[in-house]
């Protein structure tokens, strides 16, 4: 069974970390992923690099402009994670724009992956439509799950299309915003995630965008299955650097 | 066979909405309403009226006697620098601010290269009162600071694009974020015929004009409706898209699309995007874009700011791969060239970018009766400054 699905199932609340590969140094991305593994995060979304990150907030953009620069490219990250689940067992999602992926080869990028042992993909400019016209087939052959996203402004029908075409989680985007740009929820997020609480959802949902800290993540939990943080560990990385990773998990739960 | 958008905004394989899911209600509400304002009479009124009284439409078809006479051939220039603003990209701006009035939105952002859309949208957003941000690649700000202030004149704030390399790209980059960040009120004016269906289809339909009035002009000087060739330049290729729309489908009529070659085309400065560009998507479009084999954007360059957006309209990359239209680059020598070859021979200075469609006459041989329409898409007033450097005037 995909890793990812066996994670859901496990009793609690789930603590996913975003990081971008390739940052702050090229080759620190195996000790971010083992030292994550070690202190209790769930699962981790690897972020692969864009030149232009159209979804995300200064904070990503910078980290991804840096990776870049240090000279991360996809063919170097598959090398640096060709023998990742000798020593990681969680479930490993890589995350990034579609641009990259298709110059790669769709084809090729999923059987790479699923040579690592990557389990899921989340690619958020590849929309439903097309995935499900041209690429679903590929993903399932090689065992990925899609990552489908939701935001507050998203229909009640589309969330349930999107509901329907997912399989392990669905990402609930907290507000209508860029990662990063929001720090902590209002009465807006309350009521939005009340409402697709009542919607019974077949698939649970891993809450992202605005969590920073232990409150938020409580906040973010209360009725989803988990949630992700991704600028506020970028933020951690760039002042403390990847040898204190532990205090920052520690810190959310 | 048709060279149009069909439903879901693709020409052949090209096009799409390739946006994430932050930006679809904001391009589906769109979607489902553009075609059906477009056609209301109401709407239709207004536009007309707007770019009769306010734009100066039509703009003259004119038949350029003397440049005509070098080349051996029958040139007609369709005279979009005579627009209010300098350039045809205020019949789009003005299209889409009273798309942005129907849609109930009271905030308009934009991006901006050169500055000249960027110009375009804050002065219809001063003629209809509604607030304007527009987004402006820092590097741009510094080097085209007239349009800046021009902008500022008209109450738009302008922002600038820190991120990535701080021109066009981003500055679109930068307007995407702020659209995700404001989806209820805020209406997204893009200034090509680039990004996610139905921006490409939306803009080529308001700057069909251009077409459309060639066609009744050239019947009135020349006795009928279509030229053999119509030439424009192609950056994101708006003023083409216009000039061509309504000879799309008519295989009589050539289509020569000009890029900018910059320094060569393999000198690694230029933006001969259909040379130069592999299949990707950028801004939302899955078109042709200059990118490393990683699958990375890269930065284009051309000595005119209008030309240096490193993908091209998913309608151009559709006109090039069909072999429907012919493309030809043009260096910035060359271009520059052309540029003053125009103020000599016909009195008329013209936007750098127009320069580049004015530059092939001079390998590009057509015959004696041939009638060409080159869309002299702006005049050069923005330019003047680098053709003073450039020709040390």
């Amino acid at each position: 069974m995909n890793r990812i699905k066996q994670k859901l199932q496990e009793d609690k609340k789930l603590l996913s970390i975003y990081f971008t590969a390739g940052y702050p140094k090229l080759n620190d991305t195996v000790k971010i992923i083992q030292d994550l593994e070690k202190s209790g995060v769930d699962f981790i979304e690897i972020g692969l690099p864009f030149s232009d990150p159209l979804a995300d907030g200064p904070t990503i953009q910078e980290s991804s402009t840096a990776a870049l620069k240090n000279g991360m490219h996809t063919e170097l990250l598959f090398e640096q994670l060709k023998d990742i689940r000798k020593t990681v067992s969680i479930p490993l999602i890589l995350m990034g724009y579609f641009n990259p992926v298709l110059q790669y080869g769709v084809e090729e990028f999923c059987q790479k992956c699923q040579e690592i042992g990557i389990d899921g993909l989340i690619l958020p400019d590849l929309p439903l439509d097309v995935y499900q016209e041209e690429y679903e087939s590929i993903f399932k052959k090689h065992g990925l799950i899609n990552v489908f996203l939701i935001t507050p402004q998203t229909s009640d029908a589309r969330i349930k299309a999107i509901d329907d075409a997912s399989e392990g989680f669905i990402y609930m985007v907290s507000s209508a915003s860029t990662t990063g740009a929001k720090a902590g929820f209002g009465n807006e997020q309350a009521s939005y995630f009340e409402r697709i609480a009542q919607m019974k959802l077949k698939n649970p949902q891993i809450v992202g965008f605005g969590i920073s800290n232990a409150a938020t993540f409580a906040q973010a939990t209360e009725n989803a299955k988990g949630a992700i943080i991704g600028s506020a560990f970028i933020k951690y990385l760039t002042q403390k650097g990847v040898e204190k990773i532990e205090e920052f998990v520690k810190g959310i739960r | 066979m048709t060279y149009h958008a069909d439903e879901k905004g693709y020409y052949g394989g090209f096009g799409g909405a390739f946006i994430p899911e932050m930006l679809y209600p904001n391009c589906e509400e769109l979607r489902q309403n553009y075609l059906q304002i477009m056609a209301e009479p109401s709407f239709k009124a207004e536009f007309h009226q707007l770019l009769k009284d306010y734009v100066g439409r039509p703009t003259p078809l004119y038949f350029a006697k003397r440049l005509s006479e070098k080349y051996n051939t029958k040139i007609y220039l369709k005279r979009e620098d005579l627009c209010h603003t300098g350039a045809h990209k205020v019949n789009n701006t003005i299209g889409q601010i009273l798309m942005a009035k129907k849609l109930g939105k009271n905030r308009i952002i934009a991006e901006t290269g050169a500055g000249q859309h960027g110009v375009a949208t804050a002065t219809v957003c001063a003629l209809m009162g509604i607030d304007c941000v527009v987004y402006m690649g820092e590097i741009d700000i510094a080097r085209q600071a007239p349009n800046v202030s021009r902008m500022k004149m008209l109450g738009a704030e302008v922002r600038p694009a820190k991120s990535g390399s701080r021109t066009l790209k981003d500055a679109t980059n930068e307007a995407i974020r702020d659209w995700i960040n404001n989806p209820v009120d805020t209406h997204y004016i893009i200034g090509s015929v680039v990004g996610p269906h139905p921006y490409p289809d939306m803009v080529a339909r308001f700057q069909s004009v251009i077409s459309e009035e060639i066609k009744a002009q050239l019947l009135e000087k020349e006795g009928r409706e279509n030229p053999d060739y119509v030439v424009a330049c192609v950056g994101g290729g708006s003023n083409a898209a216009g000039a061509y729309y309504h000879f799309l489908d008519n295989p009589n009529v050539g289509i020569i699309a000009v890029e900018a070659a910059g320094k060569g085309i393999h000198s690694g400065e230029s933006a001969a995007t259909s040379v130069l560009g592999k299949v990707g998507i950028i801004h939302g479009s899955k078109t042709l874009l200059m990118q490393t084999p990683d699958g990375q954007i890269t930065e284009p360059y051309s000595i005119s700011a209008g030309l240096d957006y490193p993908g091209v309209g998913p309608l151009h990359a559709h006109l090039y791969t069909s072999g429907r239209g012919e493309f030809i680059s043009i260096t910035d020598d060359d271009a520059m060239t052309a540029g003053l070859g125009l103020c000599q021979l016909e009195g008329i200075i013209p936007a750098i970018e127009s320069s580049h469609a004015l530059a092939i006459f001079e390998d590009r041989k057509f015959k004696e009766n041939d009638i060409v329409v080159v869309n002299l898409s702006g005049r050069g007033d923005k330019d003047l400054r680098n053709y003073i450097d450039y020709f040390k005037l």
